[in-house]
């Protein structure tokens, strides 16, 4: 049933006062308008353009994190490699309520870390025979023997107070010279296009870089300091003093809050949330009560108020 | 439907076949005087008003400036102060853009702009809408620097949650840029176009009666 307020009869009579309008020229002057005034903002605040963190400048700038890290991917417990879905089967994925949705996705960009990020850079670089002995040591140890080898880099970099640059040399076996020589390669800058590479000659694909930075800290630090963590409202902020994604606004806004700030569902709690008040935007003029806001917040009187002036002189 | 409103050069007996059948319709839902007015009602007298065209206006300057982009490829903007001023004008034009279409929404929400068999109007606006946040969305992915390597970061989690991420790799630049420069802009260009069309053939919706306060709820039919 449509209500008075909403009711408009079909067809719509013609207006009974019309004013001149000229359309064609209404859009040249608002496109040059915008167009000059776009120019001022570009010309008075440019854009910002903070190049990337390459794989070299992490190791350079940060070789204990990049060995942590680099450890963390061979041991099988860095974010990557317990990430689950879509990248391994380490875990189910977040849910909402008993719904798992990326674990019905399945895993569609499988990544093995141990692999991707340590040993097949590894064994792809031409490598001096100790570093070679040791590759083959620990590819060719079983399960247990190789858990007893990271075993032995992780209590030599505890004795090391937490810091792996700090590991005597030769003192904490295949894995300790593994992890080095990564280091030199990632310092040379060689691992950058190894992790970009899956077979071909032209690379668009930055999955497995991106994600072996992202599980280090160097990133997250620097982004830390650029008020671009998840708690500083995140992604929606872009480095430097620039608007960023303000529209976004929503979508960031949940992260701030009790309970999403805290579950380890809160991905998928966020999205399907914002797929609700998505569907509810989009259908606004059918949804009782949200359909109704004009007539109770009426900004329409101000809007129309020459309308309903010259309405009530006549 | 008769054929009397369509002007006989149109409906002429030489218009046959499947192309005459659209010609009819496509000038029976826009004569001209409606698809390009010279006078509008009244009621039309707000700034608010202007925030569409703006809107528009603001749209063909964000795809002006990403064609030079585009036609110049994703890195000659890190290399050119051409380059990078150049991506300032893209910068700057989908802020204004984004700045814009907001006020018209919100405009057009408390002038309940739906009534009167107008929902598709503000359907196909709301999903203008989002089809232009995610466009902006992969814009800001595809910039080859640092907010493009954190921001990537950082989407992966909630697009991997739900399944999404296993399809839309944010991570993967190649993907992104496509989306960005192709199947996005496509999607919105044609909401666009439709949008305006709607808008043309319903006209503006008239304004609230002042005595709507005590009306009940109703819907947009």
């Amino acid at each position: 049933m449509t209500a008075r307020w909403a009711r408009l009869p079909h067809p719509e009579p013609a207006p009974a006062r019309t004013r001149p309008y000229d359309l064609v020229k209404e859009f040249v002057i608002a496109l040059v308008a915008v167009s000059l005034l776009t120019v001022a903002l570009a010309a008075v605040f440019g854009a910002p353009d903070e190049r990337p963190v390459t794989i070299r400048s992490w190791a350079q700038a940060d070789p204990a994190d990049f060995l942590s890290t680099a450890f963390a991917e061979l041991d099988g417990s860095s974010a990557t490699a317990t990430y689950g879905p879509p990248y391994n089967s380490a875990a189910d994925g977040q849910k909402i309520g008993p719904v798992g949705l990326a674990k019905l996705v399945g895993v569609r960009r499988p990544i093995d870390t141990a692999d991707d990020f340590v040993l097949t850079p590894l064994s792809d670089a031409p490598q001096n025979p100790d570093v070679a002995s040791a590759l083959a040591t620990y590819k060719n140890a079983g399960a247990d023997q190789q858990g007893a080898l990271r075993k032995q880099y992780a209590d030599a970099t505890t004795a090391a107070k937490g810091d792996p640059t700090q590991i005597p040399a030769d003192t904490a076996g295949p894995v300790q010279i593994l992890l080095n020589q990564l280091l030199s390669q990632a310092q040379a800058g060689s691992l950058d296009g190894q992790l970009l590479s899956s077979g071909g000659f032209y690379q668009s694909d930055y999955t497995k870089p991106l994600l072996f930075l992202n599980d280090g800290t160097y990133l997250a630090g620097l982004a830390d300091d650029r008020h671009l963590s998840g708690d500083q409202w995140g992604m929606m902020n872009e480095t430097g003093n620039y608007p960023g994604q303000p529209w976004l606004w929503l979508y960031t806004f949940w992260y701030q809050i009790s309970p999403f700030d805290h579950t380890a569902n809160a991905d998928a709690l966020i999205w399907g949330l914002m797929a609700v008040l998505t569907v509810g935007f989009v259908l606004v003029p059918f949804i009782p009560g949200v359909r109704s806001i004009p007539r109770y917040v009426p900004l329409y009187r101000l809007i129309w108020r020459d309308h309903y002036r010259s309405e009530r002189r006549l | 439907m008769s054929d009397q409103n369509v002007p006989s050069s149109v409906a002429g007996t030489g218009a046959g076949g499947w192309t005459g059948v659209v010609r009819r319709r496509a000038v029976r839902a826009f004569p001209p005087d409606r698809l390009l007015p010279d006078e509008q009602p009244s009621w039309v007298a707000s700034w608010i008003y202007v925030f569409g065209v703006l809107t528009l206006s603001a749209l063909c300057v964000v795809l002006a400036t990403g064609g030079v982009l585009a036609l110049k490829g994703p890195a000659w903007w890190h290399i050119s102060s051409t380059g990078r001023y150049v991506n300032s004008l893209h910068l700057w034009s989908v802020e204004l853009f984004m700045a814009f279409m907001v006020v018209h929404l919100w405009g057009k929400f408390f002038m309940a702009a739906w009534r009167g068999r107008r929902a598709m109007t503000w359907i196909t606006g709301a999903v203008a809408f989002l089809a232009s946040v995610g466009t902006a969305f992969t814009g800001y992915l595809v910039q080859q620097n640092f907010d493009s390597q954190w921001i990537a970061g950082q989407a992966k989690d909630g697009l991997n949650s739900v399944g999404i991420g296993g399809y839309f790799n944010v991570l993967d630049f190649g993907q992104m840029l496509m989306w960005h420069i192709v199947l996005l802009p496509l999607a919105l260009g044609l909401l666009t176009v439709w949008h305006i069309l709607l808008v043309r053939r319903r006209g503006v919706v008239p304004p609230i009666p002042l005595d709507a306060g005590s009306a009940d709820e109703g819907d947009p039919s």
